[in-house]
């Protein structure tokens, strides 16, 4: 058995933190291994045909914020505080016994963050090709998930084939069908899901060990969700004003402004932000001979704001306004998150001209903002 | 609560019309009213008090509020949109308290002293900053109207560049709210704007006579 370290501090931490330390622990101490990741860009099925266990490290929590202000400017994303603090405080068992962590070359705070981050722990860091319009952008992409693999292959000894690398990837298209099936619930009139608990359900799947295992914890869910809902069971009010809630990454302020949302006369029907929509209609074709061709192709697809020119995010915004019959738009900044806070004024445009409101909310991880954001969210669901 | 409990109070004794009427609460201490019979937040209000108050239908209302600053665009009587500011204090009446108080002024004085000065601009966009800013600029022996002229700029261009993201140009500005008895302010809006900006004393009533309306169509 491998023997494994926990952190100095592991007496002070409170026990659900010590009993994520201690899961981790035992997976580790079987065999199993755990790659950090924090983006969407992230080519999953890679890891997966590695047998490594890709964890979400994308801080949620203010806790360590101060933490991370040593070393990182204060008027940087939360996310990315937050993130960096839990890594040096080990607070955060998945970053403590990630055997590496695989970062992208996205925004220039993470990007940047991830170079103070690989001082402490083991970084592989994907270079992400912008203008993916250009025909070189994913030759360049998938000579980099071929480093990635060669990389992987080196450190942990294992041989990633593509066969492995085929049946992860119908692993993960049934993952993300399933996903997408939760979100369908999304379109029922009232909706037979509330926006809050189906982020929690996606953001559950993700801290799964066992892919096929969280694929029928989904299936049963989505099943019994319908079936209450054809029993006449409504969790969501149905004359709740149906909101899509696009911009960055959700975790971390999820209570302050869905929840808002959800108990301001609002549902949210539609998540359009990385834990939601985003990435996961987009699948790959397994059967193709260029199996790391098609996984490369899937992942820049990703129409994230980090992205230049980002068209992708503008075709798709349209198409959930219709299909899930949308009567606003929120969109939510992280402070100090350029590229969203940039973006959000196409954005608005693009709303705006398709005929439905739209508002956006700067947060960040305090609760010091919350009296502003109900104020904010109340004053856009009277408007609708 | 307390707050909230002295209003009732003063409205028992004003008569009993009062008190068997139906209740709007606004402002971010509308969840504190627990004889509420609605919460209404206060751009909804905002909007609905101007258009009457001003006999608008169609119109913007700038509001520089203590927490928040809001730009409304009223349509037929409704609010179909509005922009407010991010989520520091820039750009809102708080700014405009910590300034006067830095000064050592009270705010009508440091809009007098703002008419007569000139040359300074306040470059920080935190309010944090910018009292510091404030700070230095009285340490350098700068004349109070040119530091009051800059903090009073500063607003105004925080304002009208969100009237700049956000209005149509053909349409008329409302001030409502605290500020709406300066002239200097309004004034000052109207030459940034380029266009008039109409007020009266009792636009800072627009939140309250807005709820009114509210609650009478409950």
């Amino acid at each position: 058995m491998i023997d494994l370290q926990l952190p100095e501090k592991f007496e002070e931490f409170a026990d659900a933190r010590k009993n994520g330390f201690l899961k981790v622990k035992e997976i580790k101490e079987n065999g199993g291994k755990v790659a950090g990741i924090f983006c969407t860009f992230t080519p999953l099925e890679i890891l997966d045909a590695a047998g490594i266990t890709p964890v979400g490290l994308c801080g949620m929590s203010d806790e360590t914020i101060l933490d991370a202000e040593a070393d990182l400017p204060k008027n940087l994303c939360p996310l990315i505080k937050s993130s960096y603090g839990f890594a040096i405080t080990e607070k955060c068992p998945y970053t403590y016994f990630s055997d590496i962590i695989v970062g992208e070359t996205t925004c220039d705070g993470k990007k940047k963050m991830y170079e103070l981050l690989g001082e402490i722990k083991d970084t592989h860091i994907l270079q992400l090709p912008q203008g993916i319009d250009r025909d070189y952008a994913s030759k360049v992409w998938k000579k980099e998930l071929y480093r990635f693999i060669e990389t992987l292959e080196n450190k942990f000894g294992v041989k990633i084939t593509d066969e492995k690398l085929r049946d992860a990837a119908a692993l993960r298209n049934k993952q993300r069908k399933l996903y997408c099936e939760l979100f369908e619930l999304g379109k029922l009139d009232p909706p037979a899901i509330k926006g809050f608990d189906m982020y929690k359900v996606i953001e559950g799947a993700g801290f799964s060990f066992d892919v096929e295992e969280s694929c029928n914890k989904l299936r049963e869910l989505i099943d019994s969700t319908k079936k209450a809902y054809d029993e006449g069971n409504r969790p969501v009010d149905k004359d709740a004003k149906r909101i899509l809630v696009t911009g960055c990454p959700l975790g971390g302020v999820l209570d302050k402004v869905v929840n808002t949302i959800e108990t301001s006369g609002g549902a949210v029907v539609c998540l359009e932000n990385c834990g939601g929509i985003k990435p996961n209609r987009r699948m790959i074709d397994e059967n193709t001979d260029d199996i790391v061709g098609a996984i490369s192709d899937r992942y820049l697809g990703i129409g994230c704001s980090v992205m230049t020119p980002n068209f992708k995010r503008l075709e798709l915004l349209p198409e959930l306004l219709q299909e899930f019959r949308i009567d606003g738009v929120m969109e939510v900044i992280l402070q100090a998150c350029h590229t969203y806070n940039i973006e959000k004024y196409a954005v608005k445009k693009l709303v705006n001209d398709n005929g439905t409101p739209y508002i956006s909310v700067e947060t960040d991880y305090s609760k010091s903002d919350l009296g502003q954001m109900k104020t904010r969210v109340s004053a856009f669901i009277e408007m609708l | 609560m307390d707050t909230a409990n002295s209003i009732k109070e003063k409205l028992t004794q004003a008569g009993p019309g009062y008190t068997d009427s139906k209740y709007v609460a606004t402002g971010y201490g509308r969840v504190s009213v627990p004889y509420a019979d609605k919460m209404i937040s206060e751009i909804t209000c905002h909007g609905k008090g101007a258009a009457y108050l001003f006999e608008a239908k169609d119109c913007t209302v700038i509001d520089i509020g203590g927490q928040d600053t809001k730009i409304i665009t009223m349509a037929n009587g409704q609010v179909v949109d509005f922009i407010m500011n991010d989520k520091c204090s820039a750009g809102t009446g708080r700014f405009l308290e910590i300034m006067a108080n830095t000064l050592g002024v009270s705010l009508p004085e440091m809009f007098d002293l703002a008419s007569t000065g000139s040359g300074i601009s306040i470059s920080s966009m935190c309010t944090v900053f910018a009292e510091s800013e404030v700070i230095s600029l009285i340490g350098s022996g700068q004349p109070k109207q040119n530091i009051a002229y800059g903090v009073v700029e500063s607003i105004i261009n925080k304002v009208v560049s969100l009237c700049g993201r956000h209005a149509t140009s053909d349409t008329n500005f409302y001030l409502t709210g605290g500020l709406c008895e300066s002239d200097y302010i309004i004034e000052s809006l109207s030459k940034k704007l380029g266009s008039t900006v109409f007020s009266s004393p009792l636009g800072r009533y627009a939140g309250a006579v807005g709820a009114a309306l509210l609650a009478k169509s409950l």
